[in-house]
């Protein structure tokens, strides 16, 4: 692209009209800082952003509605996380079953280090049992490495609960209902 | 005078004229540099302040000492302000490492900051900054070749900048000292020349005369106003302010000539632009300005009151905080010249333009004495 660029005029070259325009640009701004406090700086830890839905923060565990834990122990989550994040210790063959009847098993430990995630959303993405979500926070803080390692129990706490199709609970009149399902060959 | 010691008193009263002279010199000179240093400390906070307003920013408000909290409603309105912080600024700079890089050229690495501040702060021995308190004159030398003096120290002040510059061995700091040497050399000759209208007109080199010539006549600006704007300009260049700030010019030199240096010594670099701008922002109000005299309210004659004498002190302070505030606020309204423009801004039309003005006051004189 050619710019047209015009010889200056007489005018132009005094800079005169550059300076009144400087003046006036800078003025009107202090003005409508200083006098009519229009501000573009938010104050951080005062004032805080609304997030907008769908934003991706710190991955956490999740509940239903009748407080038990929807994670399975599954190791998708473990499997897919990028930086390697997420660590699970699946309850084992000896080990603590779900909380729950009809569901297959729960993690004995289950720890994302907040130092490693990249808040990517594939664990999210990736859990058939809607276990875990990206939820809202983003100012994850503590005066060491370790403190940053959520655990199962951390993990639940903050996340909250997420009402949802609970399959474990119908899983028995599925199955039922399986068998009598009219199949017409 | 009771509250001083006898032995104090006797010891004082005993002096002979030129020990008294000495004594209070001291004197003036600790408050002096003292209030200097006080302002630019605070000039700093308010660069960053005033700066914040143009952008639509709120600048510093949260350093404080930890006991301000406990100050009811002026406590966090003066954190608001920033007031604390350049203090916080300061013990930075102090309690930073003062490292210094393998390859400099040593001696003149630290001699450098110590030649850019001296100038800087020589300058203001000679301007008066109020009339008269007691029986002391308030300034700390009343030269009679005032201005001359003070040309001779400013260009000193290059100095600092190209040593600097060539110490650091680097090549972006090179670059700074060499701009700045060309850029200090152009201005300063306009900036000589914008002076001598003023001389010719008042016939005197000492600024308690001038300011003296002015509460008789008026204020200087009116009768050279063209004298003034070289002069500002100049100043603007030679304290190496934006737009002149080719010599430090952060986008393209990284730095300039400080690049290489940390610490106090940068802080010395720091101190000595904006002591020049305290002397610049001085001169001016004290050569076109009417220094420390009012033309209402009495205030056009040397005081004879101690109240007269401060508020004569304070009426100079005001008017040089305003140049202070000139001098930050146009930092944020100009893109730098290019150095090719800087050159022919100097060259090719301030100094034509300061010879003509020369001219132009004699023959002006000329045929005000022939009438």
């Amino acid at each position: 692209m050619i710019v047209d660029r015009k010889p200056l005029t007489f005018w132009e070259k005094l800079y005169l009209p550059a300076i009144v325009g400087g003046l006036k640009v800078t003025l009107k701004h202090a003005y409508s800082t200083l006098i009519q406090r229009k501000v573009v700086t938010m104050e951080y830890p005062e004032q805080k952003w609304t997030l907008p839905t769908g934003y991706r923060g710190a991955p956490y565990l999740v509940k239903d509605q009748e407080d038990s834990t929807k994670c399975v122990s599954c190791q998708l989550c473990e499997f897919v996380c990028p930086p390697k994040a997420i660590r699970i210790t699946p309850p084992g063959q000896a080990g603590q079953k779900a909380d729950r009847a009809n569901a297959e098993k729960m993690p004995a430990e289950f720890e994302i280090n907040m130092l490693r995630c990249i808040f990517c959303g594939f664990c999210q993405e990736v859990c058939p049992e809607e276990a875990i979500f990206l939820q809202k926070d983003y100012s994850l803080t503590a005066l060491s490495r370790s403190e940053l390692i959520y655990n199962k129990e951390k993990l639940l706490s903050l996340g909250g609960v997420s009402p949802g199709i609970q399959k474990w609970k119908h899983k028995l009149e599925e199955a039922k209902a399986q068998e009598n399902f009219p199949v017409k060959l | 005078m009771d509250f001083i010691p006898q032995s104090i008193q006797s010891w004082y009263f005993g002096l002979t004229p030129d020990g008294k002279m000495v004594l209070w010199s001291l004197v003036k000179i600790a408050i002096v540099i003292g209030v200097v240093q006080g302002i630019v400390m605070y000039s700093v906070l308010a660069e960053r302040k005033i700066s914040a307003w143009i952008q639509d920013r709120v600048g510093p408000n949260r350093t404080a000492p930890p006991f301000v909290k406990f100050i009811p409603v002026l406590g966090p309105f003066l954190t608001r302000l920033g007031i604390f912080q350049p203090l916080a600024d300061g013990l930075k700079f102090l309690i930073k490492e003062d490292f210094t890089p393998a390859g400099v050229k040593k001696i003149y690495f630290f001699l450098a900051p110590a030649l850019a501040v001296i100038p800087a702060m020589l300058t203001v021995a000679v301007i008066p900054f109020g009339s008269m308190i007691g029986d002391q004159k308030m300034v700390i030398a009343d030269l009679n070749v005032g201005i001359l003096y003070t040309f001779g120290i400013v260009s000193m002040g290059v100095y600092g900048i190209v040593l600097a510059g060539y110490a650091a061995n680097s090549k972006y700091p090179m670059f700074g000292g060499i701009r700045s040497s060309a850029q200090m050399i152009s201005y300063e000759i306009s900036m000589g020349m914008s002076i001598i209208p003023v001389l010719l007109i008042v016939g005197k080199l000492n600024l308690s005369q001038i300011i003296g010539w002015q509460a008789a006549n008026g204020w200087l600006v009116v009768y050279a106003p063209v004298s003034f704007i070289i002069f500002m300009v100049a100043s603007f260049a030679e304290t190496n302010r934006t737009p002149f700030d080719l010599p430090e010019a952060e986008t393209e030199l990284v730095g300039g000539y400080h690049t290489e240096y940390g610490s106090m010594k940068f802080a010395l670099f720091f101190l000595a632009e904006y002591s020049n701008m305290v002397s610049s922002s001085a001169m001016m109000v004290t050569l076109f300005f009417g220094g420390w005299t009012l033309p209402f309210w009495g205030l056009d004659h040397a005081a004879t009151s101690v109240g007269m004498g401060i508020a004569h002190v304070l009426v100079f302070l005001a008017k040089m905080l305003f140049f202070m505030v000139v001098f930050i606020w146009v930092r944020w309204m100009f893109p730098r010249f290019r150095y090719d423009q800087l050159m022919d801004l100097g060259w090719r039309r301030f100094l034509p333009l300061a010879l003509v003005n020369i001219l132009a006051t004699a023959v002006w004189l000329w045929l005000k004495s022939a009438n």
